[in-house]
């Protein structure tokens, strides 16, 4: 068995774009945000269009920050929150280009650049964009309660982001290089509070990473920043603790995108999640320091929590993915 | 739930629980008490000013009494300002008529974008809907016991 594919033609990421709410304008890495909104509804009259207006902006954005017309695209590959993803394929009705949708909870963003980089690498597509997207709003009415009830939350629990991402994946061109991805395993320990998303998901980044460690190679010292998707400041921990039990120390490396996204001191607890916080926080924070050199090699494991509101009401425990992709600085 | 035992990792899940942050008790306790404490305070008051300002009495002032307060919670959930309450005081804002009407309202304003038949009429009872039908079912239950325990002493 094997889930490590590598990408010898090194597809690079030549554009990104990032739309961010008014939450996270006002965070901690908010200055390297490409559209900051003031209105989470984004001048629409419901959140799902509010969402799926914020996945539109981040495509046509990078085609346009990649100097490309529309036409040099060949396949839109995204992915959001919503029931039956229709944030993706209602920003995508209004493209020509192919559509794929994808779905893996808050993993589908390194999904999409792992179909993406596979699709320009075996050079099937030359121009593939890849994308996803999460709004607090929307999401929150599907799977909690409506937000005028006066609820309080549990100190494990996360916030879901308002904000959406997208990455231009093309043959030819300058940017960072995608190298390496490798393809998550459904993991379930038998976690059953869908508050405590966190430590749902950190045994899939666990499990994801060993499987990258061991099949590379590599070390956790190969790599200039280990940037997990949306564990928040608890998953963190218990990511830490149980990949050093496997053997790997990945302390200095590692950082969480939910918990950059937010200032600290703020009341959400572990921090951002959903699908948009690793697509928000790499095509923004991460891919602006891989251009300058900052960064040379990045390790991107987004992490989904696989479930649903009736599977929770059924009582089952929540499983989880990772995927991880390897992203070269080309300076 | 047969198949579900294979992959439960019950050390993994007491570990879980060790390192999870726990809910201050001492403050949200206290945050409940004082809130909660002041909305009974104010539907109090209501009952005094009508009791003795307009002489009403018994059924009738409770009535007004408790349409006065979840007119307010409505009011207020309408403004944007019970959740605020809420997420302060947890319990203590939830328990009051208060929070009922904020649990009516709530759904009945989010999913209006779903239409009026659908969406705010559908909708209205998902969260108040148990507490609702658990009441009917407790009452009748109680009802029953005291009309029994009346008949035989």
């Amino acid at each position: 068995m094997k889930r490590t594919i590598y990408f010898k033609n090194h597809p690079k990421i030549i554009a990104t774009s990032t739309v961010a709410g008014p939450k996270e304008s006002n965070g901690s890495i908010n200055k390297y945000f490409e559209v900051k909104l003031n209105d989470d509804m984004f001048g629409e009259d419901t959140f799902e269009k509010a969402e799926t207006k914020m996945l539109y902006t981040v495509i046509k954005n990078s085609i346009k920050n990649a100097k490309y017309d529309e036409d040099n695209i060949d396949c839109i590959i995204a992915g959001d929150l919503l029931n039956q993803i229709i944030s993706s394929t209602f920003s995508a009705r209004k493209f020509k280009c192919g559509y794929l949708g994808v779905y893996n909870a808050c993993a589908t963003f390194s999904e999409s650049l792992i179909v993406g980089a596979s699709m320009v690498d075996g050079g099937y597509m030359n121009n593939v964009i890849c994308c996803s997207s999460s709004h607090f709003s929307s999401a929150e009415r599907q799977y909690r309660y409506p937000l005028e009830l006066g609820n309080t939350r549990p100190p494990q629990s996360q916030w879901t982001i308002t904000g959406a991402g997208a990455s231009l994946i093309s043959s030819n061109g300058v940017g960072p290089m995608i190298t390496a991805g490798t393809i998550g395993r459904v993991v379930d320990y038998g976690i059953t509070d869908a508050n405590n998303m966190g430590a749902a998901m950190a045994p899939a980044a666990c499990d994801t990473l060993f499987a990258h460690f061991k099949e590379t190679g590599l070390t956790p010292d190969y790599y200039d920043l280990i940037i997990t998707g949306d564990l928040g400041t608890l998953g963190s921990r218990i990511l830490k603790d149980l990949i050093w039990e496997k053997g790997y120390d990945i302390e200095k490396q590692h950082v969480d995108c939910g918990e950059l996204v937010y200032n600290i001191c703020e009341q959400e607890y572990q921090g951002g999640s959903g699908a948009g916080c690793s697509a928000l926080v790499f095509n923004s924070y991460v891919y602006n320091k891989l251009n300058k050199g900052l960064y040379k090699k990045v390790l991107l494991v987004a992490t989904g929590a696989l479930l649903s509101t009736v599977s929770t009401q059924q009582g089952e425990s929540i499983p989880a993915i990772a995927h991880a992709v390897v992203v070269e600085g080309n300076i | 739930m047969e198949d579900n035992k294979d992959f439960i990792n019950k050390n993994y899940i007491e570990y879980v629980k060790g390192v999870s942050p726990k809910t201050n008790q001492k403050r949200t306790l206290l945050h409940a008490f004082w809130v909660g404490g002041v909305i009974c305070s104010i539907g109090q008051t209501f009952r005094y000013l009508l009791q003795f300002g307009f002489n009403l009495s018994g059924d009738e002032l409770s009535g007004y009494v408790s349409m006065i307060m979840i007119f307010l919670g409505a009011f207020l959930t309408g403004l944007g300002i019970y959740d605020r309450i809420g997420k302060y005081a947890g319990g203590g804002s939830i328990v009051p008529i208060t929070g009922f009407a904020n649990s009516v309202v709530s759904p009945a304003i989010e999913f209006k974008t779903e239409g009026f038949i659908y969406g705010t009429a559908a909708k209205m009872f998902v969260i108040a809907g148990p507490i609702i039908v658990f009441g009917i079912v407790s009452s009748v239950i109680v009802g029953l016991l005291y009309f029994i325990g009346f008949r035989i002493f």
